[in-house]
């Protein structure tokens, strides 16, 4: 067994810094690189590509990162692990082995999770007493079932350790937790056994603080931000991993950021409910156990972490067709410039009411003042703001509203408050808005499936 | 009595649960965390976001990281991929809670 393994984060999300995988499998030693590509609405965009294209479904970035950091994780012995696979785990696959080819690489195994894609099942399962309840207000899924755009249940960290067990050396998943990405290594090197739920806790600890990478180690860090280094050329996050459960949070000495009590601290306050409950596939890990030592050169111990058994359900995540939304912006400047934007959203919102359009919802904020802290917002000296930007979006099941509601923005530059600006990119148009639908399936009704191909 | 700033004694981040936003609240040190712990109050916190929060407001305590962590159900205007907001995930509200003066007896 080894005595410690280094599992580095790559990847915070789809869309995130393209270069940061290739500087954690360059920059120092690791032995693992995982990645976090999903988010919720991430799943119903890469359904609608599969929808077009067959081939398609995956984060596209991973093919060609892969020919960029394929031979240097062969050459160092780097694993990968990834949920960049989308709804479409063996398209991903088949990319990188076209790759793998290209480069000609031989004796790769690329293992693949699938069985969490249960779109085409829902018939079933809903038959077999299941109606994947809303866990937030309790409703059946049925009366949006015809809209559903995709339906994936959150696999945790056991399917990837069958797939390191047989041998791969790239694990390509669909819905996986993010925090399954990191504690699969640590059960496999370590032989952590599935009722080991202080350990599986404290692996589910470090992927919790690796899962949005730069965000653990300096980015977006309301501590002393200011105090963060480099934060141009940021490391992203590594957890060295220890049998006992003990993990160091670091990064690449040579890389910019900052790896301290407080950017750990943030993160693991992210996106948290009930501190107790945690819950995953694999445990259920209780936060408030969680003992932080900063030790000082960008390393922060974590320890001491308590869980406790897995419940008897999967998560899962759909999403539906909910209608249409569209966003205006216009920019007005000095004198009076808030006053000025309000009265243009009096005037546009009397237009949008004599043309009897249809809308769920008409918001304005006035960004420069409001949009973000609303009623919290310090008062300003209305007369004498620069400048302030009307942000007004709306929501609409009817198409046609949303649509009209963007030609009726530029107007207000000749037929309303003077001196307005910020027109630029022509009409606003209706974007399909994907609501997201979280609730539970019993574990009985699914089941992941590891494949491993050779090359 | 004086006036503290809770900026100048936490720090925090804040994201979306679905339409709740959930703001978590870290103290510089130990004497900051009781009073954190002692000031921030369900019912202070509800105050400090109304007109924001339209739902109940639940509270957890992590003391080992000195840290506290709100529960803003019914925030985010119909949930990250819904909302008309322009911070549709709460992404500034734990500055937003930053903005709070408490009175320390």
């Amino acid at each position: 067994m080894k005595d410690k393994i280094r599992i580095a984060s790559g990847q915070g999300f789809w869309g995130d810094l393209i270069d940061a995988p290739f500087k954690q499998v360059t920059s120092g030693d690791i032995d693992y690189l995982v990645m976090d590509y999903l988010a919720e609405v991430t799943m119903s965009i890469l359904q609608k590509q599969k929808n077009k294209n067959p081939e398609l479904g995956y984060a596209k970035d991973i093919p060609a990162l892969m020919k960029r950091i394929l031979p240097i994780c062969l050459e160092k012995n780097i694993k990968v692990i990834t949920n960049g696979g989308g709804v479409n785990p063996e398209g991903c696959a088949s990319a990188v082995i076209k790759v793998a080819k290209e480069l000609n690489i031989k004796n790769l195994k690329i293992a693949v999770v699938l069985g969490d894609n249960i779109k085409d099942e829902i018939d079933e399962i809903i038959s077999s007493g299941c109606e994947l309840n809303n866990m937030e207000s309790g409703e059946s899924i049925i009366p949006h079932k015809e809209k559903l755009l995709s339906a994936n249940v959150y696999f945790g960290a056991f399917p990837i350790v069958e797939a390191l067990q047989r041998g791969a050396d790239i694990i390509i998943t669909g819905r996986t937790t993010d925090t399954g990405l990191t504690l699969a290594p640590m059960i496999f090197e370590f032989g952590w056994k599935n009722n080991q739920y202080d350990l599986l806790s404290a692996g589910t600890v470090a992927g919790h603080i690796l899962e949005c990478g730069g965000q653990a180690s300096g980015g977006n860090f309301l501590g002393d931000w200011q105090s963060v280094e480099n934060l141009a050329n940021i490391g992203f996050p590594i957890a060295e991993a220890y049998p006992n459960g003990e993990v160091i949070i670091t990064k690449h000495e040579i890389l910019g950021g900052k790896v301290s009590f407080e950017t750990v601290a943030e993160q693991l306050v992210y996106e948290i409910g009930n501190p107790k409950e945690y819950i995953t596939p694999d445990c259920v890990a209780d936060f408030s156990s969680i003992k932080l030592e900063d030790l000082g050169k960008n390393k922060v111990k974590v320890f001491d972490v308590k869980g406790f058994p897995e419940t008897e359900f999967y998560k899962v995540s759909c999403s539906y067709e909910s209608g249409y939304s569209a966003v205006g912006n216009l920019t007005y400047s000095w004198p009076q410039a808030l006053t000025k934007a309000k009265a243009a959203d009096k005037i546009l919102r009397k237009r949008l009411e004599d043309l009897e359009l249809i809308f769920d919802e008409i918001r304005t904020e006035y960004v420069g003042y409001n949009s973000c802290h609303g009623p919290l917002a310090s008062k300003i000296d209305e007369e004498n703001i620069n400048e302030v930007v009307m942000r007004i979006a709306v929501r609409s099941n009817d198409f046609n509203s949303v649509e009209r509601f963007g030609k009726e923005i530029a107007p207000l530059i000749l037929t309303g408050p003077p001196s307005v600006t910020g027109f630029a990119g022509g009409r606003p148009r209706p974007s399909e808005v994907v609501a997201y639908w979280p609730a539970l399936i019993p574990k009985k009704l699914v089941k992941p499936v590891v494949k491993v191909l050779e090359l | 009595m004086k006036k503290i700033k809770l900026l100048d004694i936490a720090h925090g981040r804040s994201g979306d649960k679905g339409d709740a936003a959930n703001v978590g609240i870290i103290a510089y040190d130990d004497n900051g965390y009781e009073i954190i712990k002692k000031y921030l109050t369900v019912e202070n916190v509800s105050r400090h976001f109304e007109g924001i929060c339209f739902g109940k407001v639940e509270r957890f305590e992590l003391p080992n990281i000195r840290a506290l962590n709100f529960l803003l159900n019914n925030t985010l205007g119909g949930g990250g991929t819904v909302s008309l907001k322009h911070d549709a995930q709460g992404k500034t509200l734990a500055a937003a809670l930053l903005r709070m003066e408490i009175e320390v007896k």
